[in-house]
């Protein structure tokens, strides 16, 4: 009875509440994907700012702003807050928005989950930036926190962090239970598996991996906080623990979590550039099988995180070759989006600059994975800058630059109106020459001897360190101009069409822009 | 101000003629001087060509279709999206380049392994932030500590050469010799790396790993701890001298005869002022890294000792703690680290300095019975 009380309910239900409960208690998608991505961009300019401080330090040879004890936090806070606070709640910010425009459906699966698994988020990080202010500062140990380091020797604020890891845990495993239920479930009629959206089959996948390792990096902080708190001895090689099986785990973790990071990217940009090119996305089935590909193999390549520590020559082999293997489905990708851009008709507004931008600078970021992987080298690169540049530019132009596109691109649906193409052209290229001019030279000092996470550096680096500190800074300013067009778009600014680029593809472009609060109450037919 | 103008000018050279101007702005790795070294020169320029060649490939395609098949030129679009050969090939093509590249890089790797047939044996333990070096089978060893004044560090004072770089006492080993290192550590994990060695491996506590290098040209070679173990990660560098074999052998030697001497000082009658002048420059290079120069510490990680109870308190508990260390701290046990001479002084040091003026005084003998007590 009262489910038809419901239905019923649902019919004549047609804006959002009013005031602040219309955000604390919205299930809408369109909400909890619009608090997402606030909240992402909110942890993007704090841990920029932490990076800001980081080249600041690291400008001139010498101790000049921070100690080396806040200097530790600060590469820590900045790894933390842009992994788990920046660009993951960014992605699952755009899944929400998207996934049911994409697939036809009228909302998330599980609304209400959707709401607790948002929620959730500033409470992890509202614990992890409190530590700061703590007796002994904020966690010190790296992003990675490395036992013992991060379990004898942490500070008191550890155990908070650990919490704060827990929650933000709860919130990504229940985010992507709801994404494989939304995809699984309500994709309208007529659409079969081969027949979605690449952003949707990346979204799945990594849905996938999300639920196959959270639960993995929860196990390990768990034992962390055993060890600190209760007196076990995990980690403890002096209690009959183990070190580097904190590694282990955690590069368990670690290593399929880099592709969360980058899948729904690859997803995104696989809608734009073909957008742009007016030209249907080349190889749609290898792609798919190429993620897939990826994803299986990210498994299985962990221990080349840690070709140092002394891992057996028959081991060191085979995460030597699996790792190799990687470099095979993402070239498959990258010579498709070549492909789809060979023989189109290319206009370059801001989504294709930084989805091109995102290609050729992903690549690059590739190939210093692939130097990375041959193992014997990687003596010579592991814990240096160039793996610094190396994971910078498959996060910075790879993740951050995917998410500008999607930004870019589905603004005008999200706002109803076009975002100003100057201002966001002049955002994209001084991201990239400030993202460059900050990566780039750090190839150069890893190659040279530099390590990473030291606050002061021998005098040969001097040089390269002060161009990648002024990159950095135009870098980071650069950021607040995206703010102001987002403000900007959002406020007024030309109205945008349903389907505002001739190129683009998908159920997303066939409802009105503004998107209405509810949409596809009643599923499309896909043929 | 003269420094400025030159980095400047160097900056602006190296954005225009960066492979021209100075050496500062070494944009490449340099092949080192062992053969392992050499090795993973050759494996990463090649790994690098490969990417170089590859990359002006795809993105030569790309930039064709960014100039040619712009909307703007008036260029139609095609409508093809598949073709199953070409996709094929370049599935198998990189394959096939990977298989190549596998090859001499498992070579390089088996041999990078082979820990076999030493014929030095040296242990190195990871300290927070030191190395010790003990030679195998020659009963003694020593630590090697950041030798570059803090004043530098600060920037009260002109930076040296090897600013950062440089040690108290180096790792001296013979040339042309086969030299096997026993890595662990004492308290996190750090990692011993030099670069021109093409060695670089993790010392893990509780572990025991090997690596291996064999120099041929004598010299003075420079790295760096490349694993984060705390605060002053940055400021534990590794310096390794190599040197002909007969002034090793010399030197190994007079390091014996000189560890010999040190224990007999254990039974010399010490004074107050021998103890408190020896004592201060122990804990300069012992302690001051984290209780501060000054005494003061920095807490809660690292207490204050300028009137701890520890050092105005009982002497008992003082001796404890600093000989044995304090279990999930980061105290360590200093007992194997520092001579009865050394802890006795820097006890004595830490009672009666910065105003602890306790006039305790405690002999290198007294410590030495309490050792041997436990």
């Amino acid at each position: 009875m009262s489910a038809v009380a419901d239905t019923h309910a649902q019919e004549h239900h047609h804006g959002p509440a009013k005031g602040i409960s219309r955000w604390l208690l919205t299930t809408n998608h369109k909400d909890i994907g619009t608090m997402y991505l606030m909240f992402s961009f909110t942890m993007f300019l704090l841990g920029g700012t932490m990076a800001m401080v980081i080249r600041a330090e690291l400008f001139q040879p010498g101790l000049q702003i921070v100690q080396p004890e806040f200097f530790n936090q600060m590469t820590t806070m900045h790894g933390l807050i842009m992994v788990f606070g920046a660009v993951m709640p960014a992605f699952v910010g755009l899944a929400n928005w998207m996934l049911p425009l994409m697939i036809g459906a009228p909302d998330m699966a599980l609304p209400r989950m959707n709401n607790w698994s948002f929620w959730l988020l500033p409470c992890a990080f509202l614990i992890l930036v409190s530590t700061l202010f703590m007796e002994g500062g904020a966690p010190n140990f790296g992003w990675t926190f490395y036992a013992p380091l991060s379990t004898t020797y942490g500070p008191p604020s550890t155990t908070f962090f650990i919490f704060a890891v827990h929650i933000m845990g709860i919130s990504s495993i229940m985010g992507a239970i709801n994404v494989i239920a939304t995809i699984l479930n309500l994709r309208a009629p007529g659409m079969t598996l081969m027949k979605m959206p690449l952003f949707v089959w990346t979204w799945l996948i990594t849905a996938f991996l999300l639920i196959a390792v959270m639960p993995v990096l929860a196990g390990v902080v768990t034992m962390m906080l055993m060890d600190i708190n209760f007196g076990t001895s995990f980690f403890d090689a002096s209690g009959g623990g183990d070190p580097v099986l904190f590694q282990h785990v955690f590069w368990f973790f670690g290593h399929p979590e880099v592709y969360i990071m980058i899948l729904p990217a690859f997803g995104a940009v696989s809608h734009i550039i073909p957008a742009f090119s007016r030209k249907p996305l080349f190889g749609y089935a290898s792609m798919v099988y190429a993620v897939g590909a990826i994803a299986l193999l990210s498994f299985i390549v962990w221990a080349h995180h840690m070709f140092t520590v002394g891992v057996p020559l028959a081991g060191q082999l085979f995460f030597m070759y699996a790792t190799m293997l990687i470099a095979v489905p993402t070239g498959v990708k990258v010579f498709n989006w070549v492909a789809t851009m060979f023989r189109g008709s290319l206009t370059f507004e801001a989504p294709m600059l930084f989805a091109v931008a995102f290609v050729i600078l992903f690549t690059i970021g590739g190939f210093s994975g692939l130097m990375l992987a041959i193992a014997p080298a990687d003596f010579q690169y592991h814990d240096t800058y160039f793996v610094v540049a190396h994971f910078h530019y498959v996060l910075v132009p790879g993740a951050i630059f995917g998410i500008f596109a999607s930004a870019y691109f589905w603004l005008p649906k999200w706002t109803g109106h076009m975002y100003d193409e100057t201002l966001a052209k002049t955002h994209f290229w001084l991201s990239f020459i400030g993202m460059n001019l900050a990566f780039f030279p750090m190839h150069f000092l890893g190659l040279a001897g530099m390590p990473r996470r030291i606050p002061d550096y021998a005098l040969q680096f001097a040089d390269f360190n002060m161009v990648s500190s002024i990159g950095a800074f135009m870098f980071g300013a650069t950021q607040l101009l995206f703010l102001l067009i987002v403000i900007k778009c959002i406020r007024g600014g030309k109205e945008a069409a349903a389907k505002p680029w001739d190129g683009a593809e998908g159920l997303e472009w066939t409802v009105p822009s503004p998107a209405p609060y509810h949409t596809f109450a009643t599923p499309p037919e896909v043929k | 101000m003269r420094v400025h103008a030159k980095r400047a000018g160097a900056l602006l050279g190296g954005l225009v003629f960066p492979t021209w101007s100075m050496a500062d702005w070494t944009m490449n790795m340099t092949p080192g001087v062992t053969g392992t070294s050499n090795d993973i020169f050759s494996l990463h320029m090649t790994i690098l060509w490969i990417c170089v060649v590859i990359g002006v490939v795809v993105f030569g395609v790309m930039f064709w279709s960014i100039f040619a098949h712009r909307k703007s030129q008036g260029h139609k679009p095609a409508n093809f999206h598949e073709n199953t050969m070409v996709e094929i090939l370049w599935t198998i093509i990189p394959f096939v380049i990977l298989v190549v590249m596998a090859i001499p890089a498992t070579a390089t790797l088996v041999d990078m392994y082979d820990t076999t047939e030493s014929e030095v044996d040296i242990k190195v333990t990871g300290y927070q932030w030191k190395w010790q070096y003990e030679y195998v089978d020659q009963d003694f060893g020593y630590f090697s500590n950041l030798a570059t004044p803090r004043d530098q560090i600060e920037n009260r004072q002109d930076k040296g050469e090897n600013y950062l770089l440089e040690v108290d006492n180096p790792l001296i080993v013979p040339v042309g010799k086969k030299v096997r290192l026993l890595l662990t550590a004492n308290d996190v994990i750090h990692s011993w790396w030099v670069p021109e060695f093409g060695v670089k491996k993790d010392a893990i506590p509780g572990f025991i790993n090997e690596t291996w290098f064999r120099v041929d040209e004598p010299g003075t070679y420079r790295g760096q701890c490349t694993e984060l173990c705390g605060k002053d990660h940055g400021f534990m560098p590794v310096v390794v001298e190599a040197v002909p074999e007969e002034e090793f052998n010399t030197w190994l030697a007079e390091q014996k005869a000189a560890a010999e001497k040190e224990r007999e000082l254990t039974q010399k009658d010490w004074t107050m002022d021998e103890l408190m002048a020896r004592g201060e420059k122990a804990y300069q290079t012992a302690c001051a890294a984290c209780h501060q120069p000054d005494g003061s510490g920095a807490p809660p990680a690292f207490p204050a000792l300028k009137g701890s109870p520890i050092a105005t308190g009982d002497m008992t508990a003082h001796i404890d703690i600093v000989v044995n260390g304090k279990a999930g701290t980061a105290m360590q046990a200093f007992g194997n680290q520092l001579s009865e001479v050394d802890l006795a002084a820097v006890i004595t040091y830490e009672r009666n300095a910065w105003g602890n003026n306790t006039g305790d005084m405690v002999t290198p003998k007294e410590i030495l019975d309490y050792k041997n007590q436990q």
